[in-house]
């Protein structure tokens, strides 16, 4: 009989549909066509329509996400898993996309210039947020892979939604090393199933405790998966990419980059590294807490040698992917290396994403540069800018102080925990060297700060345009910024909603 | 795990031996045939015809959006085909997943049509 015969006279095993697992990504998949079909149909509707409708569709999203906050359970024959991570992650992602919502709103034009993002960015927002929400879910290597893609796909769209040639060149850039490492990605996932014989996270957590199992293949593999996560989280040395990434792309897309890929990929690399290698701790951890001192301290030492605020906050995500790589180092023996990680990618999520949103007031505030990638996003153009908006430079001065991890603000916390838990896992060593580099990148932060508020403003304050009506800009700022402060005043009831991402279902 | 390798040596051994041949059956023919060549000889070959234009030539970038749209549709019926063979076996629910998958595809067809990426001029 032919096999194929063969196989068809077998009962099909078929994953039970559990459609209320996956609620969020499908409320997600839905607004998104949706608001497709209405950019598709509807030219001439509105931004503030647009961004209405992605909120809506972000809304139900976060609805369903409370609605299954309780649920604990592996469903689709453990291809996706709702546990603490998922949920955590699923809450700050909705959150980042909703505040990279408002930002594209907002657009990347002045008053009276002609918006020049198309109107496809908000589906796009949304397919991408599905992928990560996904992402953070996937219990399946090959369901991480196709959420990874689902994320990536969109994010090169809309990193080159400008005709402006940096943005071209950055989605360009992106793309080419995005499928490269997608490649890595995969042959790790090729040579784990290889070795254990499955891609379910569950089994090959299994697999790895069996002592007669192939060591040489599966090592392979998870040395190409560590290669593909720590090219899509930037760290050193698979960072390349990231700071011509963010300084080319629209200000909003780069924003929405930094905060939410960092808050999908590291949750994957949480339940793939901590969770299901776990067994395997012995061998990849001195990989990843030497990524992490390279991360930690390239980062910060080149953030100190720039001059344009976009590319600093690109090396300054590449530090703190660092610092997030020793929570990751941590996680796989300290249940607190978890709840540290995902909360550090609460506040840092809400850090970042605020910082870009001064560069993106601050750009609207002269007429576009020269050279390509046309945002005023120089460090000159920061000078004076607490005499002249005391608001913006204000809020600059939270974000910086928050990210360089002054307390009482949120970034404070997010440091000490990972820090505690990097020295509960016996990675003291690690943990002085991310204090140093928190040292170095104070010098960086608070430059910002000298220029804004210790300078004298270049050139004739007068010819100066207004930033214009920025009512949606103002509105993410204004949360961000209170964000930032509640958090570093209040971190218990977060911790605490941390803490019960703890245990991975695998 | 050695017969794992040794399934490998086999490979490793083939893939000399072709090298190998190629090798061979290409230097000796370098060393057995005369050269004499003619402008005819030297042009490339283009399936018999007349050669046109240089290998550096530009395409119109418009094939590429056709070339897409009809990749999603081929990898859409290669899913077919398999569905087909056991559609009966699991009844109704195999049914509306297809119409699932094919209604995305066509909303997205439906937007490369208005969005006049159909349109050649």
């Amino acid at each position: 009989m032919h096999p194929l015969a063969q196989a068809t006279t077998q009962p099909l095993p078929l994953p039970e549909v559990d459609w209320r697992a996956i609620a969020p990504e499908l409320a997600l998949a839905v607004a998104g066509v949706v608001l497709l079909l209405v950019v598709a149909f509807w030219p001439r509707a509105g931004r503030g329509v647009l961004a209405g409708l992605t909120l809506a569709g972000l809304a139900a999203a976060a609805a369903l996400t409370v609605w299954n906050w309780d649920l604990e359970r592996v469903a689709f024959e453990g291809a996706v898993s709702l546990d603490g991570i998922t949920r955590y992650a699923r809450a700050v992602l909705l959150a980042v996309g909703a505040l990279a919502t408002l930002m594209v709103a907002q657009g990347d034009s002045r008053e009276g210039e002609p918006d020049d993002s198309p109107p496809e960015v908000f589906p796009l927002l949304l397919f991408a947020l599905l992928g990560m929400v996904l992402l953070a879910a996937a219990s399946d290597l090959l369901v991480v892979f196709i959420a990874l893609e689902i994320l990536s796909l969109s994010l090169y769209v809309m990193a080159g939604e400008t005709r402006r040639l940096a943005a071209q060149e950055a989605a360009m850039k992106y793309f080419l090393l995005g499928a490269f490492s997608s490649a890595f990605l995969l042959y790790g996932i090729a040579l784990c199933y290889g070795a254990t014989g499955s891609t379910n996270l569950l089994e090959i957590a299994d697999a790895t405790g069996d002592p007669t199992a192939d060591g040489t293949l599966l090592l392979a593999g998870v040395g190409l998966l560590a290669v593909g996560f720590l090219f899509k989280v930037s760290a050193v040395p698979f960072h390349m990419w990231t700071p011509d990434v963010y300084q080319g792309t629209p200000t909003p897309v780069a924003a929405f980059m930094a905060a939410a890929t960092k808050v999908a990929g590291f949750a994957v690399f949480l339940r793939v590294f901590a969770g299901a290698l776990g067994g395997l701790v012995v061998s990849w951890r001195p990989v990843i807490a030497g990524a992490a001192v390279l991360t930690m301290l390239v980062g910060a030492a080149l953030a100190v040698v720039q001059t344009d605020l976009k590319r600093m906050l690109a090396y300054s995500s590449i530090s703190h992917a660092g610092y997030l790589l020793v929570g990751v180092a941590a996680a796989a023996t300290v249940p607190a290396g978890v709840s540290a990680s995902m909360f550090y990618l609460l506040t840092y999520a809400f850090m970042v994403m605020g910082a870009f949103m001064v560069v993106q007031y601050v750009s609207r505030l002269g007429p576009p540069d020269d050279d390509a990638i046309g945002e005023r996003s120089s460090l000159e153009d920061y000078r004076g800018l607490a005499r002249r908006h005391p608001w913006a430079a204000g809020l600059l001065a939270v974000f910086m102080l928050a990210l360089t991890g002054i307390p009482p603000l949120s970034g404070f916390w997010a440091k000490y925990y990972v820090f505690l838990a990097g020295i509960e896992a016996g990675l003291t060593w690690l943990v002085v060297v991310a204090v140093i580099s928190s040292v170095i990148s104070a010098f960086f932060y608070l430059r910002v700060l000298v220029v804004a508020y210790l300078q004298e403003p270049v050139g004739d304050p007068g010819a100066e345009t207004a930033p214009g009506r920025t009512p949606a800009l103002g509105v993410a700022l204004g949360l961000a910024g209170l964000l930032t402060v509640a958090i570093g005043l209040a971190p218990e009831a977060l911790i605490a909603a941390a803490r019960s991402a703890e245990r991975i279902l695998g | 795990m050695t017969t794992y390798f040794q399934a490998y040596g086999t490979f490793a051994a083939l893939l000399v031996l072709s090298i190998a041949f190629v090798a061979v059956a290409f230097g000796a023919n370098r060393l057995l045939r005369p050269n004499r060549p003619t402008p005819g000889k030297l042009t490339t070959y283009e399936s018999g015809m007349d050669p046109v234009g240089t290998t550096w030539s530009q395409t119109q970038i418009r094939y590429y959006v056709f070339a897409f749209l009809f990749v999603i549709f081929d990898v859409e019926s290669v899913f077919l085909f398999p569905w087909a063979l056991v559609f009966a076996d699991i009844g109704v629910a195999a049914f509306w997943e297809m119409v699932v998958f094919i209604g995305v595809l066509a909303i997205g067809l439906l937007y490369a049509f208005k969005k006049g990426v159909l349109r050649w001029a």
